[in-house]
């Protein structure tokens, strides 16, 4: 193992090859950060709507969770990468007029915000459903309109119930941005094969990456653990400490 | 959208099905030694020698912090090498992505498996692991007759279910130009340029078949809980 390979200058670009890995881990992390933004609102809605007592919209919901849960991660990636521009000629248009990282990028966060978004509406609707029924019916004896009951009981206490399997959400799509090499997205595993393909230094490169990933699973980890204790909930197992 | 062309599937059909066949083949190897590897782990973790414990633990975590991709491309190019230094040989043997895909899935679906069947044994009472060795039975006849055989069936299904995840994950190795199902669908689509129609029959093709695997689950899962 040398580790002066990391400091050698990329064949042809500008900088070394640990400036690579670097610029490799931002694309990770900015894609995995929007997808979680835009899979927590899609995944909360969905889970919402699961637990609502209209029946076709608990429906939409569960078909939903399905969609997205037996379909393999980069047969996603495909279908939004290749089969949605070539399916609807409106999205190929706009697709044509982009950077073609940016439409990478795009395709990635749209992909694993949908995929992850199918995961968090199964917990928050586990959440909801393992709330005492009394909750729901205290809220609306109170005067609380559905909705109401929703964003001030409900939800407040099942966000917090949930934490714990949010946090292998977390950690799952970091790891899952790794997928987006398929469509040839820059990110970090893309770079570290990259820097292996190129300087036959597939052990050096590999064992960065790992080191990284786990890095940032570890931060992942502490941080949930860390919102964890912030929001523990009074008289709960978890929030007893 | 008029230029669509789905008979290509058709003709294509044996070569999918090729590809489909390794996909289950690797999934169904996979997941047996997956589960055979993942007791021995979970036995390790809750052993009560402590290096044991300690290193059955950092493998599981380190296994599970990592991408499922990373792990292949480790096992791609670092297997031959393993494999060199094991058997002594001259030069590292050539496995190829095919095979050394089967001993990847093994290892890593391990990880996975350890951390469902270390709550099935811990799902079982004290009292009982107790009980075998009043009647002298020693700790791998206690395990084998009495502690496994009910973790194996209160985590079935989330065995299977894992198992479920495990037949999507495969996937992954047509990155390695493997010729699984989404393998021989991504040649098929990039030789013919029938991309749309390729990846929408693939789609549609695990839509199904995991949807009535999951249901199958669900419903042996409502009459496993009856019983207890």
């Amino acid at each position: 193992m040398n580790l002066d390979i990391f400091l050698q200058q990329v064949p042809d670009g500008d900088g070394a090859w640990w400036q690579m890995l670097a610029s490799g881990l931002q694309w990770t992390l900015l894609v995995a950060l929007c997808a979680w933004i835009m899979a927590f609102v899609l995944g909360s809605l969905v889970g919402v709507a699961r637990t609502t007592e209209t029946r076709w919209l608990t429906r939409c919901g569960n078909a939903y969770v399905e969609l997205f849960r037996n379909i393999p991660l980069i047969v996603q990636f495909f279908l939004w990468y290749f089969v949605v521009p070539g399916l609807f000629p409106a999205v190929k248009v706009w697709v044509t007029t982009l950077d073609p990282t940016h439409h990478q990028v795009v395709t990635a966060i749209v992909c694993l915000g949908f995929f992850t978004s199918a995961r968090i509406a199964e917990q928050v609707r586990s959440g909801i459903q393992s709330l005492a029924r009394g909750q729901r019916n205290a809220a609306y004896a109170v005067g609380l309109t559905p909705l109401q009951a929703y964003r001030h009981v409900l939800l407040p206490m099942a966000y917090r119930l949930i934490i714990p399997p949010l946090t292998s959400e977390v950690m799952n799509l970091i790891k899952n941005t790794a997928v987006a090499y398929s469509i040839g997205l820059t990110e970090l595993f893309f770079r570290t094969r990259e820097m292996g393909e190129m300087t036959f230094r597939y052990f050096e490169a590999f064992a960065a990456a790992t080191l990284v990933y786990v890095v940032i699973a570890l931060t992942a980890n502490r941080l949930m653990a860390w919102i964890e204790r912030r929001v523990a909930v009074p008289g709960y197992i978890g929030g007893s400490r | 959208m008029g230029d669509l062309d789905f008979e290509v599937i058709g003709r294509v059909l044996p070569y999918l099905a090729a590809g489909l066949q390794y996909t289950i083949q690797l999934t169904l190897v996979a997941a047996a030694g997956g589960v055979v590897f993942g007791t021995l782990l979970a036995m390790a973790r809750l052993s009560a020698w402590r290096p044991l414990a300690l290193a059955a633990a950092g493998y599981v975590n380190l296994m599970r912090s990592i991408p499922l991709l990373l792990v292949i491309f480790w096992f791609y190019f670092l297997m031959p090498v393993l494999l060199q230094s094991l058997t002594g040989a001259e030069r590292p043997p050539q496995i190829g992505a095919e095979r050394s895909a089967y001993i990847t899935f093994i290892l890593f679906e391990a990880a996975y498996f350890c951390e469902i069947m270390r709550a099935g044994i811990q799902s079982i009472a004290k009292g009982q692991a107790g009980a075998g060795y009043a009647l002298g039975l020693n700790y791998w006849q206690v395990m084998r007759l009495i502690v496994l055989p009910q973790a194996l069936r209160n985590m079935l299904p989330v065995l299977l279910t894992q198992a479920i995840i495990l037949f999507q994950d495969v996937s992954l190795v047509s990155l390695l130009n493997v010729t699984d199902f989404v393998g021989a669908a991504v040649k098929v689509a990039q030789r013919d340029s029938r991309v749309v129609e390729m990846y929408l029959f693939v789609a549609v093709v695990y839509f199904v078949l995991c949807y009535s695997l999951s249901a199958a689950v669900k419903q042996l899962q409502r009459r496993i809980a009856i019983v207890r």
